[in-house]
């Protein structure tokens, strides 16, 4: 990949002839010119199904990886049926046509693959990476997943007793209450209020019918883009592809779920936890869709902000106070306007502190204390000058693709995100903030113990704390 | 396939050794220093760990914040303590391979004229926080402490976690911190690696000029205590903020790389890795009574321990969880492995190995790699024989290590049980003393 393009490394100048290398400690020496890197080419095709089959070639290592995206997620989840989605992905590997779910994963382990899926609002994907001596058996396999999954009564109650137990048990991981309750204050009914694990209620209620109507209406070609990335050849994946998706038809495209309105959350609340040595937090409110005109803007503010260990909240939080391991922002770029949020844990003493000090580093970046030419400098250059580290590895590639194929982004995007993110000023970085950041309505979530932070809540000036009952999102 | 490299000794002890792969116009700087928190004492627990985080706070060149200068190259970077040994590396574009160089030399050679309380009670600061967000705050974090406390005699240098006690960190002073790193941090007892788009002979004369000058340190004897077998079995508890109760059942084993520690290795998946291990098909699939189990073979310099732990369905004592244990521990022990789980064993080890040569760099990347195979066995090329490990474990050497080391008799097993639950524990258990 741009491995081939020539030249000697810039750092280095005289290959091969040793040199007297002369040391200065006094400053620090100036990286010389970047070397070039060109950006994996696609090469493009759609089986009669309406599948996208997309290929990168990338031989360095004899290991293939793919990755089936579908456009559709948790957001698609249907009403009162919270976590039908990631229920849905749950199940495809449980078994297909003649073999069972242990004979399915005994397959897997002949070929020494690794198979994930991940699911988040707008979208599924399955994943499988081989050695590349097993490249048709293990598309063979993720067809067999995608397409043919047995969905079976006796394993749904197995899987899904076991994601009720999860659920329970994450009734007692502080991080993840705060992003179940977060996104919920922050979302309510809208399809982003809900994260992709569902209820205790809706998993209750939740039947194998359910599951065989989403896999149908879900999970079929045109939502589907088949990436492969690997020592492999574009013709050879797509006829590989066509036979291994043989008969898996219908479905339509078009857009996942529609938005909806937003609730406006109090701007304090609490979901107790007594005894916690830290409080977790979440502070923030619904932001910026993908398609924002001001993504690589914002981007740009958020290395400043909070998005790199040097970044102001961390810099003040941990490097400065030391009340946490560590603390960051990001927005979330989804297809409908996705949440902006800071997270962090502190020490249970500093909570009200770092609730304040948060919220004034938020505010300052709008106006107030500026992002200044270093600080900007600084943060576009973590996020470019080591852009191309990014696509290492088929597994890096394979789902940097992915994401073109999500948010419709052109070929050209990560060609062009580069100069895109260095052509950001800081006066652009104050506009976006102040456009896409707003003080007032930040909402502010502690799980922590309420008894030792109650005084401190009520000194922020955010009225009183709403105490949110784990029934709200458990 | 293998990791081709050339390794240099330097005038002062310390190991440079090279990989070259233009693959991708980044280099991997992964520097190992040979000291973990098994070089701590008793009183002073957590010391290896925190000094890791005083290496990121500058040096006497550059005394100020680690990061922005090389983010503002493009890096990315990041360091990790063990019982064994501590790591730093950075990804850089090829062209910032000399700061990268010019940074871990200042901090190798020149960090103590730049250490300073206010960094040292800041960073201390920031490692409760680490310790109470990784293990007092989440559940059955404390699990670890009271797994090695009972698997290793207090003086044993595995008997402490690597995050130490909370009431060693408040102990500790600079003035220990200064001859912790005197005594350890020095290029003797030091291994870096250069390893990506890189011309060899150039990077190694960029390392010499900046790490040679550095004066060696005393030597560094290695810690060798005499090994302590279990002679009993210790059953302990903890009630803990949980729904739902877990066993750990631990016994020792070999240390990294000795005979005995891959055909565990391999023991440890077959019992419970995945969906078709013998474990998770009988107390997940078939009998329900577990949500979740897992097994793995902890292998460390000085000794190994295996480890399984399982997670008890609403409704179920840890007891009927430890009876399917043991029984399918003493099948595996009678009949050993079938033809086929040993064959799966080996592709997946092969694809495994082969899955982490995709990346130069980072944790667990061809360079990390190639530091701990010099650093543990002082032959980085020692890739391919790492392989022929598991290649060459016979189902009759898997039974016979499995009837040598999982004893139920001589074992440490460790209940987890949501507060006031007692009787979901296994009979007779003891609370154990952690916090």
């Amino acid at each position: 990949m741009g491995g081939d393009g020539g030249g000697v490394p810039a750092a280095i100048e005289n290959g091969g002839v040793p040199r007297a290398v002369k040391i200065d400690r006094s400053k620090l020496p100036e990286p010389g010119a970047s070397r070039p890197f060109r950006f994996p080419s696609i090469d493009k095709s759609a089986l009669s199904s309406g599948l996208r089959v997309w290929t990168v070639g990338h031989p360095a290592i004899p290991v293939v990886t793919f990755i089936l995206l579908l456009r559709r997620g948790s957001a698609d989840d249907p009403p009162d049926q919270d976590g039908l989605a990631a229920m849905t992905l749950d199940m495809l590997d449980e078994g297909s046509g003649g073999r069972s779910a242990i004979e399915m994963h005994e397959a897997l382990g002949r070929l020494g693959a690794r198979l994930d899926s991940d699911i988040g609002s707008d979208a599924m994907l399955l994943g499988i990476t081989a050695l590349s001596r097993f490249t048709d058996p293990a598309l063979a396999i993720l067809a067999d997943i995608t397409a043919r999954p047995s969905l079976a009564q006796d394993d749904f109650e197995r899987v899904r007793q076991l994601r009720l137990h999860r659920l329970k048990q994450l009734r007692d991981v502080p991080g993840a209450v705060a992003d179940r309750a977060f996104v919920r204050l922050l979302y309510g009914d809208h399809p982003y209020g809900h994260t992709s694990l569902g209820n205790e209620h809706t998993l209750g209620q939740m039947t194998l019918d359910h599951v065989r109507a989403f896999h149908r209406a879900a999970i079929c070609p045109p939502q589907a883009t088949l990436v492969a990335v690997g020592d492999c050849d574009h013709d050879a994946i797509v006829r590989l592809a066509a036979a291994a998706f043989e008969g898996w038809e219908g479905g339509v495209a078009g857009e996942g779920a529609a938005g909806g309105t937003f609730p406006r959350p109090a701007r304090l609340n609490v979901v107790p936890r007594a005894g916690a040595p830290q409080s977790e937090l979440r502070i923030g409110h619904v932001a910026a869709p993908r398609d924002t005109p001001d993504y690589h803007a914002l981007v740009a503010a958020n290395a400043v902000l909070g998005g790199q260990f040097v970044s102001r909240i961390n810099q003040n939080l941990r490097e400065d106070k030391g009340f946490t391991y560590g603390a960051y922002t990001a927005f979330e770029f989804r297809r409908l306007p996705g949440p902006f949020a800071l997270h962090c844990s502190v020490q249970t003493a500093a909570t009200g502190r770092a609730i304040q000090e948060s919220l004034s580093e938020i505010a300052a970046i709008r106006g107030p204390r500026p992002a200044t030419y270093e600080e900007l400098a600084l943060g576009v250059a973590g996020l470019t000058r080591g852009y191309a580290r990014n696509f290492e590895t088929a597994e890096q590639v394979a789902r940097a693709v992915a994401q073109l194929a999500l948010y419709d982004l052109p070929d050209d995007y990560f060609a062009e995100f580069v100069p895109r993110v260095e052509r950001v000023t800081v006066d652009e970085v104050t506009a976006v903030a102040s456009r896409h950041l707003d003080p007032d309505r930040l909402t502010t979530l502690v799980v922590g113990d309420l008894e030792q932070i109650a005084g401190d809540l009520a000194d922020l000036g955010l009225g009183e704390p709403v105490i949110l009952s784990t029934e709200m999102f458990c | 396939m293998t990791i081709s490299f050339t390794k240099h000794r330097l005038e002062n002890g310390l190991d440079v050794l090279l990989h070259e792969d233009h693959g991708c116009p980044i280099v991997a700087v992964n520097l190992w220093y040979h000291v973990g928190s098994k070089n701590e004492r008793p009183g002073r627990t957590g010391f290896a760990h925190l000094f890791e985080h005083l290496m990121f706070e500058g040096s006497a060149h550059h005394d100020k914040g680690y990061f922005p200068p090389l983010q503002g190259a493009g890096a990315s970077l990041n360091g990790s303590t063990n019982a064994d040994r501590t790591n730093y590396w950075e990804v850089v574009p090829s062209n910032a391979l000399e700061l990268a160089l010019w940074m871990e030399s200042d901090r190798m050679g020149y960090l103590l004229p730049a250490l300073t309380e206010a960094k040292f009670s800041n960073q201390r600061d920031v490692v409760l926080n680490e310790r109470r967000q990784n293990y007092e705050n989440r559940p059955y974090g404390l699990a670890p402490m009271a797994m090695v406390g009972a698997l290793f005699p207090p003086d044993h240098p595995y008997h402490w976690t690597t995050i130490g006690e909370i009431a060693d960190l408040h102990a500790a002073k600079l003035d220990e911190v200064r001859r912790f790193f005197s005594t350890y941090y020095h290029p003797a007892n030091a291994s870096l690696v250069l390893a990506g788009d890189i011309n060899p002979d150039d990077a190694l004369d960029l390392a010499r000029a900046y790490f040679e000058p550095l004066p060696p340190g005393p030597a560094v004897a290695p810690v060798r205590p005499e090994p302590v077998p279990l002679t009993a079995e210790t059953r302990l508890l903890i009630e803990d903020r949980v729904e739902l109760p877990r066993l750990y059942v631990s016994w020792l084993t070999p240390p990294m790389f000795a005979d005995g520690d891959a055909a565990l290795d391999l023991a440890a998946d077959i019992l419970a890795n995945g969906k078709t291990s013998r474990l998770y098909r009988r107390m997940v699939f078939d009998e329900r009574i577990a949500t979740d189990v897992s097994a793995v073979q902890n292998s460390r310099e000085i000794g190994g321990f295996l480890q399984v732990a399982a997670t008890a369905a609403p409704g179920h004592v840890l007891a009927e969880l430890d009876k399917v244990v043991v029984d399918e521990i003493a099948r595996l022990a009678a009949d050993g492995p079938t033809a086929d789980e040993i064959d799966r064993g080996r592709v997946q080890t092969e694809a495994q190995f082969m899955f982490r040569l995709q990346t130069v760099g980072g944790f667990g990347g061809k360079s990390d790699q190639l530091n701990a195979y010099n650093t543990f066995v002082g032959d980085p090329s020692f890739f391919e024989r790492d392989l022929e490990r598991y290649g060459s474990v016979t189902t009759e050497a898997l039974q016979a290590e499995v009837q040598r080391y999982l004893n139920h008799l001589c074992r440490v097993a460790l209940s987890v049980v949501p507060r006031g639950r007692r009787d979901l524990a296994l009979p007779d258990s003891v609370p154990a003393d952690v916090s």
